[in-house]
């Protein structure tokens, strides 16, 4: 296909929507239609882009995914992915479930497209205003398209109680197909909330997920965001976080990312506040061909911020793996301390993972480090696990194990720690002494 | 007179194209302690791998039978489970995994492989606290991940709690005093002489006799160019220290 056929595709279906848009409040019309353009003005991204540079979305440009249709699905299908002891809102297909949500309360949960229908101006300051300075074609292919997604609202002074756990599943039935969700979540000042967003998908359909997540943090907010992708195993993954921080706010996302064929995710974080504190902490699981793409870009555009990172990989198969890290700190942003840490291990000799640090300062009295790893495991420890009695292939997982465990065991979500450590146990093999020894 | 617990024949062994041991003979009979001593680069760590079965290190000739089996056939963890342990000179950090569940895994491992039923949680908890005992180990250190930010003697001190733990027949120390201030090499050896048993035996690899005046050792060898130069009783410790082990370098082997 051409690239303006690969863009075509959209446009006939953008065109398609109007009629379907027309209860829609002016400023959001607006924004679709920048965010189309500039779609279309730039196409899908190749090889030939620095940010798109070892991963190429071809397979998903070449393929006219059709928009995903509403899905139905029974409470069994959902129930690996649910998390106890949470505030749910279930999107399927990238639409609002009811019956499987809590919506409402204090600190408040909704549907995006039922809160934009009876609200229609109250997230006017907020959508579309946080996907970084210069988004990706596909957060803009998500504003141009999303149908709904989720909205968490959290009062200024509140400390919300219960994690509230953001479920989207795709279904993948029919034709390839699309969807597009958004979550916004607006956290006023000095408020505490934890949200946790899942992405779930039936193994062995090609659909595509392409979301956006937007995160703002007033004065004083607190907000711990975790992200898990768990995508069916032949899905296309593409995701944008964008968090914007007030002065003395602390935010931090926490990513596992385990699905998919192809994986590419963008965090892009800002201070608009002196004080604040970020932590991006990921694990990222890949075997067989899958491909995973991690870039994350920290803008320390203000005076004494702290921002920590930490990605560790694990690569298996002839998986291949991508961490790119910008940390950024503008001309004034004085006494910045900003530390990043990117370690893989590559259990395979056919698993191949590029590692990109970058360093952008202005400023000349900060604190910034950067450091990365990539290895395999010490043969020293396989052999002194194996010279207790542990066998090769158990003392191999078990090392693996503690290599990636260190990331889940700071999820403080305890039904989401728990609900993970089980399912990568799950993927180590020998599991019997494995599990002795890491229960 | 006792079985023969240990016996390597005409033993040649190299680490990439460098031949380490070239022709090492030794016998061990079950309940003695032989010390393996000799100078730097003489061979004796390696002969401590060799037996421990580590990844890299090629026996090109000879053989050694334990309890009258094939050991150079078996695994690294086969070793481990028909009871051969090697307390390591440097004992490996692994973060993530903690010293107890790491130490059940391995017992059961052990367990499994002669036919007994494993121990539960509360069975292996009143084992733990038996052997703790026995090498005065902090209760602490145990539940830490294996060896992670233990100073040098409390990692010592881990792997004899791990071998009180796992109850080997043939122990190899492998210069278990390296690293120690003499108060940690007493309480080391104490651990060490408390597992000393009929049906134990115990390889101590050391290059100063220092370790040997409290595991006092029932013979002592002396390993030199990757031979077995000379053997007696504990008394050679001691001539040892004194005279060096020049005089045995330039001697013919006996």
């Amino acid at each position: 296909m051409s690239v303006a056929a690969e863009t075509d595709v959209y446009r006939a279906r953008y065109d398609d929507l109007r009629a379907s848009r027309r209860g829609e409040p002016a400023w959001l019309l607006a924004l679709r239609a920048e965010a189309m353009e500039r779609f279309e003005a730039r196409g899908f991204p190749t090889t030939r882009d620095e940010a798109w540079k070892y991963t190429s979305v071809a397979p998903i440009a070449r393929v006219p995914f059709a928009p995903a249709a509403r899905g139905r699905v029974d409470s069994q299908t959902l129930a690996p992915f649910r998390l106890r002891g949470c505030r749910e809102i279930v999107l399927v297909n990238g639409r609002h479930v009811p019956e499987f949500s809590t919506v409402g309360g204090a600190v408040e949960v909704s549907s995006l497209r039922e809160l934009l229908a009876r609200e229609p101006d109250r997230l006017r300051t907020h959508l579309g205003r946080n996907v970084g300075d210069d988004p990706n074609v596909f957060a803009a292919l998500n504003a141009a398209f999303f149908e709904d997604g989720a909205v968490v609202a959290v009062p200024a002074g509140k400390v919300a109680q219960e994690p509230i756990h953001v479920l989207h599943f795709s279904t993948g039935d029919g034709p390839p197909s699309v969807s597009h969700p958004r979550t916004l979540v607006v956290a006023r000042a000095r408020s505490q909330a934890a949200v946790v967003e899942t992405w779930a998908g039936a193994d062995g359909a090609a659909y595509f997920t392409n979301a956006v997540t937007e995160v703002f943090l007033e004065d004083g907010a607190v907000l711990d965001h975790y992200t898990v992708q768990r995508e069916g195993d032949a899905a296309f993954h593409v995701s944008t976080l964008g968090a914007q921080q007030g002065r003395a706010a602390r935010f931090s996302d926490h990513s596992v990312t385990l699905g998919g064929a192809l994986h590419r995710r963008d965090v892009n974080t800002v201070f608009a506040g002196e004080g604040g504190e970020c932590v991006l902490n990921g694990l990222f699981v890949a075997g067989g061909r899958q491909h995973m793409d991690t870039h994350t870009r920290i803008d320390h555009a203000v005076p004494h911020c702290s921002s920590r990172e930490l990605y560790k990989g694990v690569l298996d198969g002839q998986a291949r793996g991508v961490f790119h890290g910008t940390i950024l700190v503008r001309k004034d942003a004085q006494k910045t301390d900003a530390m990043q840490t990117n370690k893989n291990l590559l259990l395979s000799t056919r698993a191949l993972v590029q590692s990109t640090p970058a360093l952008e300062i202005f400023a000349d009295d900060v604190k910034c480090k950067h450091g990365s790893t990539t290895g395999q495991l010490d043969a020293a420890a396989v052999f002194y696990l194996r010279s207790r009695g542990i066998g090769e292939e158990a003392a191999r997982a078990l090392l693996t194990w503690a290599f990636a465990s260190d990331v889940v065991a700071r999820f403080a979500v305890e039904p989401l720690r728990a609900a993970l450590v089980s399912f990568l146990q799950s993927r180590l093999p020998e599991a019997g002494p494995v599990h002795e020894a890491i229960a | 007179m006792s079985q023969t617990m240990l016996e390597i024949r005409d033993l040649h062994a190299s680490v990439g194209l460098n031949e380490i041991l070239r022709g090492v003979d030794l016998s061990v009979r079950a309940g003695e302690v032989h010390a393996v001593m000799g100078p730097n680069g003489s061979g004796k760590s390696t002969l401590a791998h060799v037996l421990a079965g580590r990844p890299g290190y090629t026996v090109t000739s000879g053989e050694v039978l334990y309890k009258g089996r094939d050991l150079l056939a078996m695994s690294p963890e086969e070793r481990a489970r028909e009871g051969v342990f090697l307390a390591f000179q440097y004992p490996v950090e692994i973060p993530g995994v903690s010293n107890v569940y790491f130490l059940k895994a391995a017992v059961n491992a052990v367990r499994k492989h002669r036919g007994q039923p494993e121990l539960d949680a509360i069975d292996f908890l009143a084992l733990v606290k038996e052997k703790s005992k026995v090498v005065d180990i902090d209760e602490s250190l145990v539940k830490r991940p294996v060896n992670e930010g233990f100073s040098g003697g409390e990692k010592k001190r881990n792997e004899i709690f791990q071998m009180a733990i796992l109850d080997p027949a043939l122990a190899i120390l492998d210069e278990t005093d390296s690293g120690l201030d003499i108060d940690a090499l007493k309480s080391v050896a104490a651990g060490v002489n408390q597992l000393r048993s009929p049906e134990r035996s115990m390889v101590v690899v050391t290059h100063y006799q220092r370790l040997l005046d409290y595991i006092v050792p029932d013979f002592v060898h002396v390993l030199i160019d990757g031979r077995i130069a000379h053997s007696g009783g504990k008394e050679l410790a001691h001539e040892l220290e004194a005279k060096g082990y020049t005089w045995l370098e330039e001697a013919p082997a006996r």
